[in-house]
């Protein structure tokens, strides 16, 4: 009976890429559609008869995995595709890969989303689990409201607003010390560590949550100074938390647009900006070929978040 | 002059006083028990001698030195934790470690004492497995190791048995008197339970609501409580309400509404007239059926309503004919038998006069 579903399940998904395939994606969508359906019947019928989550469920779930995924999936397979249009398959091919990596700014712009990525994931990783911590150990009312509300205002008031304040406040304060200050890579950065700090916070915080409190008196009691403790018992404790919030930082920092759009002024482009400029021309395949590599990017940090941190990923109650 | 001592201590959360004005001194070597019922202040007097809590009022000497000023990892004072507080990355070894690395021993020297410690809590072939590998028993000898073996002045333990089960309790006990003679270390031991303290202890201070109410060597304790609270809370007591109405010393004549007059021990002073308290062990209760006879000053009549069956001891709660109720324990010597008396047999309750105290608070 398992072997079977899992064969019929095999088979609606070639179903689905053949039908896509051989259309040009005129079919895909009844090829989708056909596949949903098969698979549906089988893992319903496959259930134990007792809890069943019975076809409609399945098939509703599938139908959202679906729609969050099928665009991805395609995405990618366009990116091996051997055409200059994103509308039929040709045939397969890496050469929008090479191509990529022959374009310089295409590469300036990757390797500033990088140094931006990990300067701010750095910087929002000590000042979030300084956060973090100090919230849990002294349950203050006030900063838990400064460093969760970034996290939940809407990215256009953030940008917008730390473009005014960079460019009214901060560099006319400098200016007036004599020093140059305009919008680029710094802006961008600290830009970032303000959003960022709140994620960090938050799993760092949660990681404390469950934490015995007796264990870090215990280390000052057998003799260790504040700083030992934090060096010794707390730090290795909370690590995988603050290797979570710093790939959580870093990710979100690498794919974000709208932040970075407002404060990184006129010379400095970083991924996402340069693929916005690419796809107001046309969307190539070459952009398929950006978005696939940050999208396995992305997805590594993910997975290496989840494994660290798996209280992450689970809901709690 | 004491290791330990606390002059009029005192600490307040807010409208509530949980330690009370206490002053208390311990001696060197000394198995010193702090036993009261949950929320008494216990916990947070212990805190206050390991440096995590401060103060109000009063002050902690530590062979004569104020410790106001020193903070928690500068005091010789090491705390074994009700929750164990075992460091979950670390092993059992290094666990053990961490005190005598904090305190800037050799290398060779630490994995030498680290070899003692778990020796002398029989955990030798455990030291490489991390604290979630054990059972609980095991992690409380890990517990008590890594806080003795870098040999504090004092040793203080919140409850430390309290998550164990009755059996592996009473092992522990007897392994912790033993621990205690051997390194020779003062102890400082915090408990709710009574049997536990009586059992392990040189000294007792019975707290209540912040305060000590008594402190003394068990068997004083049991059999001299100073009050109320305390006779109650230690053992089991029948207790009857009267008044004084004659004083010859130690020896004090009693009128007990029902019981009429009776003879018992009262501490010296007390005054004919007022209100007391006439606190008697069951232990001290003899039984007999009725017209047997007994050469007892106390003897009244009443009826077996019920009886306790606990293998050793069967206890007996009698109805006295004049509407007073009291607890009898007998021990079950004889081989095979269960009981003595059945319910609703008439039986004559008698004590010595020697067996009543009497208590004014
Ligand atoms: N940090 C605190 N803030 C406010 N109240 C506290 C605090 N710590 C203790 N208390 C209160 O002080 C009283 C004494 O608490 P403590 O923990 O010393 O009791 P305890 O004798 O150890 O009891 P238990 O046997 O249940 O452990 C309690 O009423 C408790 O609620
Ligand atoms: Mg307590």
């Amino acid at each position: 009976m398992r072997k079977l579903a899992l064969g019929i399940e095999a088979l609606a998904i070639a179903v689905l890429f053949g039908s896509f395939l051989a259309s040009g994606g005129k079919l895909l969508l009844a090829g989708a559609a056909a596949a949903l359906l098969a698979l549906a019947g089988v893992l319903g019928l496959a259930g134990k008869r007792r809890e069943m989550p019975g076809f409609w469920l399945w098939f509703v779930s599938l139908l959202a995995y679906a729609f969050l995924y099928i665009p991805l999936v395609i995405v990618v397979i366009f990116s091996f595709n051997d055409s200059k249009l994103n509308a039929e398959w040709v045939g397969f091919t890496t050469a929008w890969y090479l191509k990529l990596f022959s374009d310089e700014d295409m590469l300036r712009a990757a390797l500033n989303s990088l140094s931006i990525a990990c300067g701010a994931a750095a910087i929002a990783t000590v000042l979030g689990t300084m956060a973090g911590l100090s919230m849990h150990r002294f349950k203050p009312k006030l900063l838990p409201f400064l460093v969760f509300t970034p996290v939940a205002m809407p990215e256009i008031l953030l940008g917008v607003s730390l473009l005014i304040f960079f460019l009214n406040s901060v560099s006319p304060a400098l200016g007036a010390l004599g020093i140059d200050f305009g919008l680029g890579l710094t802006t961008v950065v600290i830009a970032h560590v303000t959003f960022c700090i709140g994620f960090v916070a938050i799993i760092v915080r949660a990681r404390l949550a469950g934490m015995d409190e007796s264990i870090f008196e215990a280390a000052r009691d057998l003799g260790a100074t504040p700083w030992q403790t934090f060096r010794l018992v707390t730090l290795p404790l909370i690590m995988p938390g603050v290797i979570a919030g710093a790939l959580m930082a870093f990710t979100l920092s690498i794919d974000d647009f709208v932040i970075t759009f407002f404060t990184s002024g006129v010379g400095t482009k970083t991924l996402p900006l340069e693929i916005y400029t690419m796809i107001k021309v046309a969307v190539t395949p070459e952009v398929n070929a950006v978005s696939a590599l940050l999208m396995a990017l992305t997805l590594g940090m993910i997975m290496i978040a989840a494994k660290l941190a798996p209280d992450l990923m689970q809901a709690k109650t | 002059m004491a290791l330990l001592e606390i002059r009029n201590v005192t600490r307040r959360f807010g409208p509530l006083t949980a330690v009370d004005d206490v002053s208390l001194a311990v001696e060197a070597g000394e198995f010193f028990t702090l036993l009261g019922p949950s929320g008494c202040g216990k916990t947070t007097l212990l805190r206050m001698i390991a440096g995590f809590d401060l103060p109000d009022a009063g002050e902690i000497l530590l062979e004569g030195a104020d410790m106001a000023d020193t903070p928690p990892e500068k005091r010789p004072i090491h705390t074994v934790f009700q929750s164990y507080a075992l460091f979950p990355h670390m092993t059992v070894a290094q666990n053990i470690a961490f005190p005598l690395r904090m305190a800037g021993n050799a290398p060779e020297q630490i994995s030498a004492k680290v070899r003692d410690a778990l020796a002398l809590v029989h955990l030798e072939a455990k030291g490489q497995q991390y604290p979630h590998e054990l059972s609980g028993g095991q992690k409380q000898r890990v517990a008590l190791a890594r806080s003795l073996v870098s040999r504090p002045r004092v040793l203080l333990l919140d409850e430390p048995l309290g998550a164990l089960d009755a059996k592996l309790r009473e092992e522990m006990q007897i392994e912790l008197i033993d621990m205690q003679r051997e390194v020779g270390i003062t102890f400082v031991f915090v408990t709710h339970s009574q049997n536990e303290a009586l059992a392990l202890s040189s000294r007792i201070a019975v707290m209540n609501a912040g305060r000590v109410e008594q402190l003394d060597e068990p068997s004083r304790l049991y059999g001299f409580p100073r009050n109320r609270f305390v006779a109650d809370f230690i053992g089991k007591i029948n207790l009857f309400n009267g008044e004084i109405v004659a004083v010859d010393g130690e020896r004090v004549r009693l009128r007990v509404a029902g019981l009429g007059e009776i003879e018992a021990r009262g501490a010296a002073g007390l005054r004919p007239g007022t209100p007391a308290t006439l606190a008697l062990r069951p232990e001290q209760v003899r039984l007999a059926a009725i017209g047997a006879a007994l050469d007892l000053p106390n003897r009244h009549p009443g009826k077996v309503r019920d009886f306790l069956y606990i293998g050793d001891v069967t206890t007996y709660v009698i109805d006295l004919q004049n509407g007073q109720r009291m607890q009898a324990l007998l021990p079950n010597s004889s081989p095979g038998r269960a009981k003595f008396f059945e319910v609703g047999d008439a039986v004559t309750a008698a004590w010595p006069a020697e067996a009543g105290v009497v208590l004014t608070e």
